[in-house]
């Protein structure tokens, strides 16, 4: 499995390059073309290790906090950290996620950047009322007088194969549906280090999704040095001409893999990885529909009231006519995340196969 | 409180000179903790006052507020942050397995106390071998308890059945003491179809109705404010029995224990808390975690009975459970009780404690200070076990553990329809579309999807 996946991190970075050359302006070419040259190769958990060593080397006033965080926390991604940049800025917290985002707002409003970890997405939720009544409400409740910009709360996401309810979910509609945060999950270490970079940096509370199952077996060239990637901009990392496929983070590889298999059958996709989830990009997916005609949107979180939902309902409002079939999603069910029918719960290849091929042949 | 203002005469006799008793005499439908009366700026004109009167005459002087008579002090003194000395451990049992003279204890009987012995041993294999066959890969995950197998039976041992267990994760010699089988754990870690959670959830989140064991959720800390709202119901019931609930010293910190404790003591429920100071959470020291003499001092704070117990020490735990147990149940009040210990494991499979900590600590405490052995020894003093019958023990658990675990591997996983049920008590159109869906999915895609889950 690990080799599987490696080899799609290696797979996809081509695919990137690709569109590197077909789409990208020739200023963000030539910065992809020095990126390739001077990068180095990395899974994400490391490329996310760079940004917070960046991040904190460059900002006197950034700090690094969470349960188990000192030791490294428990997918490595502050290794190193405490060592180099002493325990007044890189710390342990109490066992108490309401806490951590609670004292992540006071320390961003004072003008800090304030990098919160919460140790799974799953546990997010006691920080619910933090995230939702405090940090994003924190700047137009005042009238812009106070904000809490500085805050970025970093938590891993998603299914691992074993995780069971508690390690396993998928929660960004939750956060979706609360205007004054954005939401952020990237694909790859590359993208990783950049968006994080750039959320740290944005001066808004931003909680941005790590998907932990590629924390290890993504792996592909990262730059060394410290560059952002923008937020609120969608990417098409495929193009193609009968489909549009949307989706985020870990589910892109599936998702690849199903516009491989599809173009065997004479279908060709066109992929975008939305990479921010609110604000959202919809120019790029309704440029993308308006081509081809359909769209396909797949999350692995519960398919009702996820986001694909929103997404649907935007590119209806602007593509009615354009639109030769139903949006199809394809997403996890509306269940809690279950232990032995995870194969059966998540959206796998043949299920984004199936939907591609029967809303082409609608 | 302008009534209990009122009730005090001293303050009466200020208040006259002020003129406002006639205020304070005509407002006795306002409500006794109300807001207002915080505001009011005859009453901050009155405390100095007050002040200043203390200073001249009696210093003896009480205000009568909510919750009874506050004495006045002119002395500006801080509450210290800690006590000159450190809460003391109740033990029973010295390291030596020696019973300390005058030690107050329950008496347990050789019965009980070969069942406590048994039991703990039982949970140290059943947690080696379920942990090799993690390694092994046979199970996706596991976590012992080891160094913590006197709070678990202990504890167990001093409740009846009709109380109602609401655990952490660190807990399953709880239910072992109440009769969950050798095979139900196996089963559990399995996920196979006779797990009773339906393999739903990671290996040891065990859970049974039969057992009056609520299911094991991995939130840290959310299940305390259940216990409470189960203990205020088999009071309302007048049930002849409590709620215990268990917890970690990093599970403290959340705010779910405070608000537990809070509601424990307010709504005078028969819940007792048993924290496992197991000095860890994961990575995490206990220094991290708070600063206060442990978890035992919170319990003054919020209004809770409290005591600190050697958790390794199983005699003392059984002892203070029971004691804990009768007052909660005929005093209809929460009781809190921090049993010092360690965890000599690593968190979980997941985890390699030796990048946090010294070898020298774990080995220490899982020598030194193992409360199976300390148990063992005194059992042994009284002439209630021997070398034959340990030797026997040990190899008839470790033959049934692993036949459970063989067993265990070779039944079927639950089918594909307990996915869809159980989220409702019955199934909504879309999770019956869903199922649909699915299963002509995999009649499409056979190969996706696991053999031994039944369609
Ligand atoms: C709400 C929540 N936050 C974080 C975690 C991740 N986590 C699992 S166990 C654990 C440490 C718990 O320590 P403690 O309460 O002391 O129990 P112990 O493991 O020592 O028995 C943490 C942080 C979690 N399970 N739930
Ligand atoms: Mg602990």
């Amino acid at each position: 499995m690990a080799a599987k996946l490696r080899s799609y991190g290696r797979g996809l970075a081509p695919l990137l390059w690709r569109r590197g050359l077909s789409n990208a302006s020739s200023s963000t070419m030539i910065q992809q073309q020095q990126q390739q040259q001077s990068g180095k190769s990395m899974n994400l958990y490391s490329a996310i290790n760079q940004a917070l060593h960046i991040v904190l080397e460059t900002d006197p006033r950034a700090y690094v906090f969470g349960e188990d965080v000192s030791f490294g926390g428990v997918f490595r991604c502050t290794t190193g950290l405490v060592d180099r940049f002493g325990k007044n800025r890189v710390f342990n917290t109490p066992l108490c996620e309401q806490g951590i985002v609670g004292f992540g707002i006071g320390l961003a409003a004072m003008g800090n950047r304030a990098i919160a970890e919460i140790q799974f997405a799953d546990y997010i939720y006691p920080a619910f009322d933090q995230i939702v009544n405090e940090a994003a409400k924190f700047r137009y409740r005042s009238g812009n007088q106070f904000n809490c910009g500085g805050l970025t709360i970093r938590a891993p996401y998603g299914a691992v194969e074993h995780g069971g309810h508690y390690h396993s979910q998928s929660p960004e509609a939750f956060f979706c549906h609360v205007p004054g945060i954005k939401v952020v999950i990237p694909r790859s270490p590359r993208e990783a280090k950049g968006l994080l970079l750039s959320c740290i940096r944005d001066p808004n509370p931003v909680v941005f999704f790590e998907p932990k199952l590629l924390y290890r077996k993504a792996v592909e060239e990262v730059p060394e040095d410290d560059y952002m990637l923008p937020l609120s901009e969608a990417e098409v990392i495929r193009e193609g001409s009968d489909i549009t496929l949307v989706g985020w983070g870990a589910q892109l590889s599936i998702m690849e893999q199903a516009c491989i298999d599809a173009e065997k059958d004479g279908i060709s996709c066109e992929l975008i990885d939305l990479k921010t989830l609110i604000p959202w990009d919809k120019e790029t997916v309704e440029t993308s529909v308006r081509k081809t005609g359909r769209l396909l949107i797949s999350h692995e979180a519960p398919v009702t009231g996820g986001f694909g939902a929103e997404i649907s309902a935007s590119i209806v409002e602007r593509c009615f006519l354009r639109l030769e079939a139903p949006v199809a999603r394809v997403c996890g069910l509306d269940t809690p995340f279950p232990l032995v029918f995870e194969p059966f719960y998540v959206p796998n290849k043949n299920k984004i196969l199936d939907a591609i091929k029967s809303t082409v042949n609608y | 409180m302008a009534l209990c203002f009122a009730k005090s005469r001293n303050i009466v006799h200020r208040i006259s000179k002020l003129g406002t008793l006639g205020l304070l005499r005509s407002s006795p439908s306002l409500p006794a903790s109300s807001a207002r009366d915080f505001k009011n700026p005859i009453h901050g004109a009155l405390c100095i006052c007050s002040a200043r009167r203390f200073q001249s005459t009696d210093t003896k002087q009480f205000l009568d507020f909510p919750g009874g008579k506050v004495p006045f002090t002119p002395e500006m003194r801080f509450i210290s942050e800690s006590a000159e000395e450190r809460i003391p451990c109740y033990r029973v049992l010295d390291d030596n397995s020696q019973l300390i003279m005058h030690g107050n204890f329950g008496q347990v009987s050789p019965e009980v106390a070969v069942k406590i012995y048994t039991d703990m041993v039982t949970l140290q294999i059943m947690d080696k071998i379920f942990y090799e066959a993690q390694r092994q890969g046979r199970i996706s995950f596991y976590l012992t308890t080891i160094g913590e197998e006197a709070i678990n039976i202990a504890s167990a041992a001093a409740l009846t059945i009709d109380d109602l267990v609401v655990p952490q994760y660190r807990e399953p010699g709880v239910l072992l003491w109440r009769g969950f089988s050798l095979q139900e754990f196996a089963d559990q870690c399995f996920s196979n179809k006779s797990d009773g959670c339906k393999g739903r959830q990671m290996p040891i989140h065990y859970g049974s109705r039969e057992h009056n064991y609520f299911t094991v959720a991995s939130t840290i800390g959310s299940q305390l404010p259940h216990a409470v709202g189960a203990a205020y119901s088999m009071k309302m019931d007048g049930k002849d029995a409590c709620a215990v609930t268990y917890f970690g010293d990093g599970g403290s910190s959340e705010g779910d224990f405070h608000a537990a404790l809070n509601f424990a003591a307010v709504m005078e429920a028969p819940v007792i808390f048993i924290c496992r100071n197991n000095g860890w959470a994961i990575s995490t020291p206990t220094s991290d975690q708070f600063r206060s003499d442990g978890i035992v001092v919170r319990g003054r704070a919020y209004g809770v009975r409290s005591i600190r117990v050697d958790g390794n020490d199983a005699l003392a735990m059984y002892g203070a459970v029971r004691a804990a147990r009768e007052m909660a149940i005929s005093e209809h009040r929460p009781i809190l009780i921090e049993a010092l210990t360690y965890r000599v494991g690593h968190h979980s499979t997941s985890d390699d404690s030796t990048k946090y900590r010294p070898i020298d600590e774990i080995e220490w405490w899982r020598k030194a200070r193992d409360p199976v052995t300390r148990f063992g020894k005194w059992i042994q003093s009284n002439g209630w076990w021997n070398g034959e019958t340990e030797l026997e023990l040990r190899s008839r658990v470790r033959n049934q553990i692993l036949n459970a675990v063989q067993k265990a591997e070779k039944v079927d996983k639950p089918s594909v329809s307990e996915l869809f049920t159980d989220v409702y008590d019955v199934l909504p159109s879309n999770l019956c579309e869903q199922d649909e869906l699915l299963r002509r999915t995999i009649k499409r895609h056979p190969q996706d999807y696991p053999k031994d889950v039944p369609l």
